[in-house]
């Protein structure tokens, strides 16, 4: 089994506060995942998703506030939206929309932080290396 | 191109008990634009954050990597010390080596590996970080509260006691709002009147607050800090400067309509104040019924004032208020009784609203607070209370719960059963919901001492028959068909916003729920903001409450609106997205994305504008936008990617 590379958007209010907690938890989990935080997960835009993918990442994890609790009310349901249909878009550019990931993690979950991020790490490993030929 | 200076924190062993240091160090010299690399045990420190001074100065550094902790801890306290060597602050960055890498890996070439590639992307920003200002915006020192019921009565007062001048704006000729209606109040039965109407004199004589009853607010430009407001002042064809408010002019006028503030069951003049104890305490003439507007003829009103203040030429006027921040304390009324045909509402006399029976036991109601059906006036022997009428009624009314009506019809029993010690009061309920202080020991109160029963069920309908309204219900408790004889019926009707504040809403293009009430900034830690900075909402505008919960929210809002008004000028991170007009074409999807209207369409230049102070910086315009007009600040696509690229890179 490979050691995949994954590129992690956090949404700074949630997601990485999060994955702070897993920290001040002492909490454990593969080291695959490279975070990149951004204010709110629906900073994350399509482009940044393909250029992880374009530069060798074999996963893209998106990290936001559960639906409700959006530090900006709306943020996260547009980012559900993006990625439900950048998914789709995936799939037309033969790259596996498994690689891309959407998960809720919020502030109290360290632990489910951890979860999340061994589940997708395993599963990507699974899906194997990611070889993209033109992007 | 920059040069960057990257100091990594051992944070004691916290990081350097899992992660490989000097390799960290060793590594990060090769990084593009890193002219100097240091570690040191502390670097949050004294002598940590002296190290990073001096060498900013001695290394002529314009970029500064911190490799610690999570930039939630120190991120500030970083950006404070370079700047006092000369650096903006924004471009400092932290790069979290600890809270997500060496505390939550054990393997020391895993976690060292992974924190090369977190340094590096940080590394990777920095290089492409702006220097930026915060944003500075001057504050009118000044608040409207629209809504003169308690909540922007309290509102007002507190900011006006602050020393901040308020406009205070209501629609009706007195404010009061709807507790001036109310009897007496849960569960302490104090009088309504009696704790409201001194606040009431309060706000007639604070010098800081100028009342605009018979007003409303018609036109709103501007944003936080400095809203433009116009306010329609409907001609009450009466001179305040002259009348005393004597009342001679109601007691002669001829014309008698239904009075709305006792809900149709007493009758008011076409000159009239609104209730004995109105704020101001001065009459309006009601054009619609007056005989002289309709017909032309009378003026009796005008020949009988000893002040010569009647006006009959008064005409509306607009005028326009600067003010810093909004309250919308709009109130609510209540779902009306001919929504409920199975219940006779609107066909039979004797099934009324909770308000009505509000009115009919206050002793200023129509009745001096003796229960006397509407029909024929008689002391009715058994009432029936039906509560969540329309209310908690998904499929076919509203899914809400109405929040006061358990608390009440609970205490409309109790009070019949006072003034009427050997009549009957059932209560039709799904739940009893007493949360609140004293509330519990008020409904066990009601059923113990004062013997009103309550039967869980549902009422499917109410009819005449020989002169007594029939209740049907069904029993749940016992399983069985119930049915009541009735001489009255008061029907819990569901709380509604304000009719007309919608209107209102749309013009501060404040969002609203699918109820229609005020939705709030943040449900949890924003309860009184709206997404429109600078717009505050409390009371039953926001949804249904009482009135504890609304004076407290009254509080918060004032509160906030002195913090605001305590500094001259509103200071915004700087960190907001804005537009490249070079690029854009005013499509307008950022626009749309966007949830504090901070974007919009410039149709001269066709371009969107940015207003900066109402941008909170999410960055979902950003990557909405299809030609990367829409940038943020310090976190540019270019920055996203070359991030990326810099964690991919072998």
């Amino acid at each position: 089994m490979i050691k995949p590379k994954i590129i992690a958007f956090y949404c700074k209010w949630c997601t990485s506060a999060g994955a702070d907690l897993a920290g001040t938890s002492r909490l454990t989990y593969p080291p695959n995942v490279i975070p990149v935080r951004v204010m709110c997960s629906s900073r994350v835009d399509a482009e940044h998703v393909l250029e992880a993918f374009k530069n060798g990442a074999d996963g893209v994890l998106i990290g936001g506030c559960h639906p409700g609790d959006c530090h900006y009310e709306t943020g996260n349901y547009q980012t559900l939206k993006r990625v439900t249909l950048l998914k789709k878009m995936l799939e037309d550019l033969n790259i596996d929309p498994r690689r891309l990931r959407l998960e809720w993690v919020s502030a109290a979950e360290g632990k489910r932080f951890t979860e999340v991020v061994k589940e997708f790490t395993e599963e990507i490993a699974k899906l194997g290396e990611l070889k993209v030929e033109k992007l | 191109m920059k040069r960057i200076g990257v100091f990594v924190c051992h944070c004691g062993i916290n990081i350097a008990g899992t992660v490989d240091i000097k390799r960290v160090v060793e590594a990060v010299k090769n990084f593009p634009g890193v002219v100097y690399v240091e570690d040191y045990k502390y670097m949050c420190s004294d002598p940590g954050q002296n190290l990073i001074r001096e060498k900013i100065k001695s290394e002529k550094l314009d970029g500064v990597v911190i490799a610690a902790c999570s930039p939630t801890l120190h991120e500030k306290t970083f950006r404070n010390t370079v700047s006092q060597a000369g650096i903006n602050p924004y471009n400092c960055e932290i790069a979290n080596i600890r809270e997500q890498c060496s505390w939550v890996h054990t393997n020391m070439e895993e976690a060292t590996e992974k924190a090369i590639r977190i340094v590096k992307s940080i590394v990777a920003k920095t290089l492409l970080d702006e220097s930026l200002v915060p944003i500075k915006s001057p504050v009118v020192k000044r608040a409207l509260v629209v809504g003169g019921g308690i909540a922007g009565i309290q509102a007002a007062l507190n900011i006006a006691n602050s020393g901040y001048e308020v406009v205070l704006v209501e629609k009706e000729p007195s404010i009061g709002g709807r507790m001036a209606q109310f009897s007496e109040t849960f569960p302490t039965l104090d009088c309504a009147q009696c704790i409201l109407t001194p606040k009431m004199v309060d706000v007639a004589s604070n010098e800081n607050i100028k009342l605009l009853t018979y007003s409303e607010v018609v036109d709103v430009s501007g944003s936080v800090g400095n809203f433009k407001v116009k306010i329609k002042k409907k001609a009450k064809s009466v001179d305040y400067e002259k009348c005393t408010g004597c009342g001679i002019c109601v007691e002669k006028c001829p014309v008698k309509v239904p009075n709305e503030f006792d809900r149709g069951m007493s009758e008011r003049k076409a000159i009239y104040t609104q209730f004995p104890q109105a704020v101001p305490n001065k009459p309006v003439i009601d054009r619609e019924n007056c005989t002289y507007f309709q017909k032309g003829k009378c003026r009796l009103c005008e020949r009988v004032c000893p002040f010569g203040a009647i006006d009959f030429e008064q005409e509306d006027e607009v005028i326009e208020e600067e003010v810093g921040a909004i309250v919308l304390a709009t109130g609510y009324e209540l779902y009306d009784v001919s929504n409920m045909g199975e219940y006779g509402g609107g066909e039979l006399e004797d099934v009324i609203d909770g308000l009505t029976f509000e009115r009919l036991l206050s002793s200023s109601g129509p009745t001096s607070g003796e229960v006397r059906r509407p029909s024929d006036g008689k002391v009715p022997k058994t009432v029936v209370f039906v509560k969540c009428v329309g209310s908690r009624d998904p499929e076919h009314h509203f899914p809400y719960c109405s929040k006061v009506c358990c608390m009440y019809t609970t205490k409309h029993a109790m009070l019949y059963k006072h003034r009427v010690p050997d009549g009957k009061a059932y209560i039709f309920y799904m739940d009893v919901r007493t949360a609140g202080k004293g509330y519990e020991e008020f409904y066990q109160r009601a059923q113990e001492e004062d013997g009103v029963i309550y039967l869980r069920g549902k009422v499917s309908k109410i009819y005449k028959s020989d002169g007594k309204l029939i209740v049907d219900g069904f029993d749940t408790l016992t399983g069985r068909k119930v049915q009541v004889e009735a001489d009255m019926v008061v029907l819990a009707m569901a709380i509604r916003p304000s009719s007309g504040a919608e209107k209102l809403f749309n013009l501060l293009k404040v969002s609203t729920d699918a109820n229609g009430f005020l939705t709030e900034a943040h449900p949890k830690l924003r309860p009184v903001e709206s997404l429109t900075a600078g717009i505050f909402l409390v009371g039953c505008a926001q949804g249904p409450k009482d009135i504890p919960d609304s004076v407290s929210q009254a509080n918060a809002a004032a509160s906030m609106i002195s913090v605001m008004f305590s500094q001259d000028y509103l200071i915004h991170e700087p960190i907001i997205t804005g537009v490249n007009e070079d690029l854009c074409s005013g499509c307008g999807i950022c626009v749309a994305v966007c949830p504090y209207d901070a974007r919009k369409i410039n149709r001269e230049k066709g371009t969107v504008e940015v207003n900066e102070i109402l941008c909170e910086a999410c960055g979902a315009c950003a990557a909405a936008c299809p030609s990367g007009a829409a940038q943020q600040k310090n976190l540019t696509d270019r920055q996203i990617i070359s991030m990326i690229k810099a964690i991919l890179e072998e």
